[in-house]
């Protein structure tokens, strides 16, 4: 779907009966209505209760927002939908691990930015190094912007895991 | 009370526990053990149909003309794939369906077994909800529960598919269990301050008008008596929906006859020009607003449904009440009542005076003729001729489905079933079919097109066979006339593959089915005819020859507002945009 002038990015989180299927109908409600996915993460979160939840990260204009809430709200193992962007104050994080190959003074250099941005070094051999990296999205598309003239080789991200701040939290409906 | 059963037991129980006694299916190799068990019970009984699209569409007739869940069984591939049409349609058009699919046996699962198919997969985006039953201890409670998503909140299809050893083996049947969905709970009372407001708006409207659809119908007779008492009570203009006709009596004199593309002048421009809109159970289809820019541009609007995701989807409304149309209906008409103020009466006389100028275009008139049936005058001579009894209507798609719904009066709900959302030709006859089971003393007529008839003819052998005598009422112009209408319209009058080539002989067709076959040519001729149609206990298909050219007005073409409605006896139209003609 074309991003149109007034579309904005929303963080919803779905809180879903762990069934069979599951996560094949909330991306068959967002392929088949047309509705963007910018990152979507899921696991079981709840093994007892049988809980999984699940993070969307998507953009559209306001009333388009909405009707991607009634429409995962409406399917049937869904227990709640609540759109972080606009239920108070939130926090969002994502893990990136990132490959950065390179010899002599890059290295250093590499070295010196992942320090900045808070990358752990989880793998090193003499040409290579895997950094482990959270934080908000655009910190991550940063520090993997800031690689790619040092040699950066491959980037794994997981997309966006978010919860509201304070002692609330999302339980079945 | 707990028993030891087999699954496919578990099945007819189930199905008998849910108080069905009909179901539409086709066996094959993955529902045998199913069909063993109808074999050697009788609260349940099976209509065998001759296509799976077929049991489908009947379930959905028996279901909307009654109320309750429609019940089809069919088996695993072909049978499932086969019903996807009609799950798509009970989707679009709101009604509470349960499909069993047959299923090969679970150790082949994903191995392209025979008749094998991903039927979870693909009939997830066209049902409501559907179930992969593995174990035979979930079996029970997903029957009981696929009846109680169907025919809650919206309504809708539910498929669930269950594998061939699920149900030869043995589990634990509970009895029906207090259904308290963990997370399906829909809400049916409506926001209290939201109708209070809604009452003052109502109150205070110049230029008021209500615009009902299908889910006052699928609420039950309650919502259509409630919709009346509002009617009454405020002397509030109302149309309605294809979908919504008979929820208020065609007979009432504040009905304004059907709005959208095919709709009334009257209907029309009232939506267009009103300043308060009251939206019960409709959805703001695009074939009922038209161009969406220029939809209803000066009203404050109200909007009245179940499903919140129906909210603000097209049209943006100024009060939002999710709830049961007859939950909320009720408070709104006591609430109505307990307010002392009458609306302002010049005001009244003023817009009912409008719509009285609105009514002398007379939008559904059209040119008389006595050498040739013209097909709005053969709807109107069959309405005439079974007005008095006990009637349900069925169609197939075109233009005969719009003469039907302009031409033949509708007083009662749950009387007229149309594919509305996706206009499935082929849905009228086994609809018919299932109205038919459901009502088998009453008249049930399926209006059709001669090309429409032909998309599953073959189950005019399923109401030969259980001696459902449907009647089959072609309007046949030997055109897909409403592809020729838009052909006509749009594409410089090329039209292409919309000629009915090679049409069988539908007196001949009848007779081989082993029913009765009815021809007419000439008007003189018609009453006679239609009456013989009636008095036959059979099947018929009757063969109304009808103009060949005659198009469907009033018209509003496509990316075109209410205002700008094309009416029958203006020359042919100016050229539609190019925005216009990609819309469908």
């Amino acid at each position: 779907m074309k991003k149109s002038e007034d579309s904005e990015s929303h963080t919803i989180s779905v809180l879903v009966d762990n069934e069979p299927g599951v996560l094949a109908r909330v991306i068959g409600l967002f392929s088949g209505r047309g509705y963007n996915i910018d990152s979507l993460t899921v696991t079981e979160t709840e093994h007892e209760a049988h809980l999984s939840r699940i993070t969307v990260v998507t953009a559209a204009t306001p009333m388009v927002i909405e009707q991607i809430k009634a429409q995962l709200a409406r399917l049937v193992p869904v227990h709640s939908v609540i759109d972080l962007t606009v239920s108070g104050p939130s926090i969002e994080r994502e893990l990136a691990l990132i490959k950065v190959g390179g010899k002599g003074e890059r290295r250093v250099e590499t070295l010196r930015l992942a320090d900045a941005f808070r990358a752990r070094v989880i793998d090193a051999t003499t040409e290579s190094f895997v950094f482990e990296i959270t934080g908000r999205t655009n910190k991550i598309d940063q520090f993997i912007s800031l690689m790619e003239p040092l040699g950066l080789v491959e980037v794994a991200r997981t997309g966006v895991a978010a919860i509201t701040r304070g002692p609330g939290g999302l339980t079945p409906e | 009370m707990a028993r030891e059963m087999t699954g496919a037991e578990m099945v007819l129980q189930a199905l008998a526990d849910q108080g069905v006694t009909d179901v539409f299916g086709y066996p094959g190799g993955a529902v045998l053990p199913i069909y063993d068990e109808i074999f050697q019970q009788e609260k349940v009984s099976h209509v065998l149909v001759r296509h799976e699209q077929g049991a489908v569409h009947a379930a959905e007739g028996y279901a909307r003309s009654t109320g309750k869940v429609g019940v089809v069984l069919v088996t695993s591939g072909p049978g499932a794939t086969n019903a996807v049409t009609g799950l798509t349609d009970a989707l679009m058009d709101s009604i509470p369906i349960v499909c069993i699919t047959g299923q090969v046996p679970t150790h082949l699962i994903g191995n392209d077994a025979f008749q094998e198919c991903d039927t979870v997969g693909i009939t997830r985006p066209c049902t409501k909800h559907n179930y992969l039953v593995r174990d035979v201890e979930d079996l029970a409670r997903v029957l009981h529960e696929a009846f109680y998503v169907a025919a809650n909140g919206r309504p809708g299809p539910v498929v669930v598919d269950i594998p061939k050893d699920v149900q030869f083996a043995t589990g634990t049947y509970n009895g029906t269990p207090n259904v308290r969905h963990k997370t399906y709970r829909p809400k049916l009372k409506g926001d209290q301050a939201a109708i209070r407001e809604t009452v003052e708006l109502l109150a205070n409207a110049r230029k008021p008008i209500i615009y009902s659809g299908g889910g006052v119908i699928n609420s039950g007779p309650s919502a259509s008596r409630l919709l009346r008492d509002l009617v009454k009570a405020t002397g509030y203009p109302i149309t309605s929906t294809l979908m919504g006709l008979g929820a208020y009596p065609a007979s009432g004199d504040k009905w304004l006859g059907m709005l959208g593309m095919h709709g009334t002048y009257e209907a029309n421009m009232a939506m267009h020009d009103c300043d308060v809109m009251l939206c019960v159970g409709a959805r703001f289809d695009d074939r009922i607003t038209g161009r969406l820019d220029a939809f209803s541009p000066n009203s404050k609007k109200i909007h009245i449904d179940i499903d919140a995701s129906s909210i603000n989807k097209n049209v943006h409304v100024d009060i939002p009440i999710i709830g049961d149309c007859a939950h909320v209906l009720e408070d709104m008409v006591r609430i109505w009542k307990a307010r002392s103020v009458q609306p302002d009466k010049a005001a009244m006389e003023a817009w009912w005076g409008q719509i009285a100028e609105w009514r002398k275009r007379e939008s559904l008139s059209y040119k008389s003729n006595d050498d040739v049936i013209m097909p709005q005058y053969a709807i109107e001579r069959l309405y005439q001729l079974t007005r008095d009894r006990d009637v349900y209507i069925s169609t197939e798609v075109g233009q005969h489905q719009m003469w039907a719904a302009q031409h033949f009066h509708f007083e009662e709900p749950n009387r007229w079933m149309t594919s509305g959302g996706l206009g499935t030709m082929g849905y009228g006859l086994p609809a018919a079919i299932g109205i038919q089971r459901a009502h088998p003393d009453a008249l049930v007529i399926d209006i059709a097109g001669e090309a429409s008839i032909l998309m599953n003819m073959q189950e005019m052998s399923t109401a030969v066979q259980h001696r459902l005598p449907v009647k089959i009422f072609i309007l046949n112009n030997e055109y897909m006339g409403m592809v020729r209408q838009w052909q006509q319209l749009l594409h410089g009058n090329r039209l292409s593959e919309s000629y009915m080539e090679s049409l069988p002989d539908f007196v001949k067709l009848a007779e081989a089915y082993g029913a009765v076959g009815l021809r007419t040519e000439k008007p003189s001729e018609l009453d006679d005819a239609i009456k013989e149609m009636i008095s036959v206990d059979r099947p018929v298909i009757f063969d109304c020859r009808v103009n060949k050219l005659a198009n469907c007005y009033p018209m509003i073409p496509s990316g075109k507002a209410h205002n700008e409605m094309l009416l029958g006896d203006e020359p042919e139209v100016e050229e539609v945009s190019e925005a216009g003609k990609i819309l469908v």
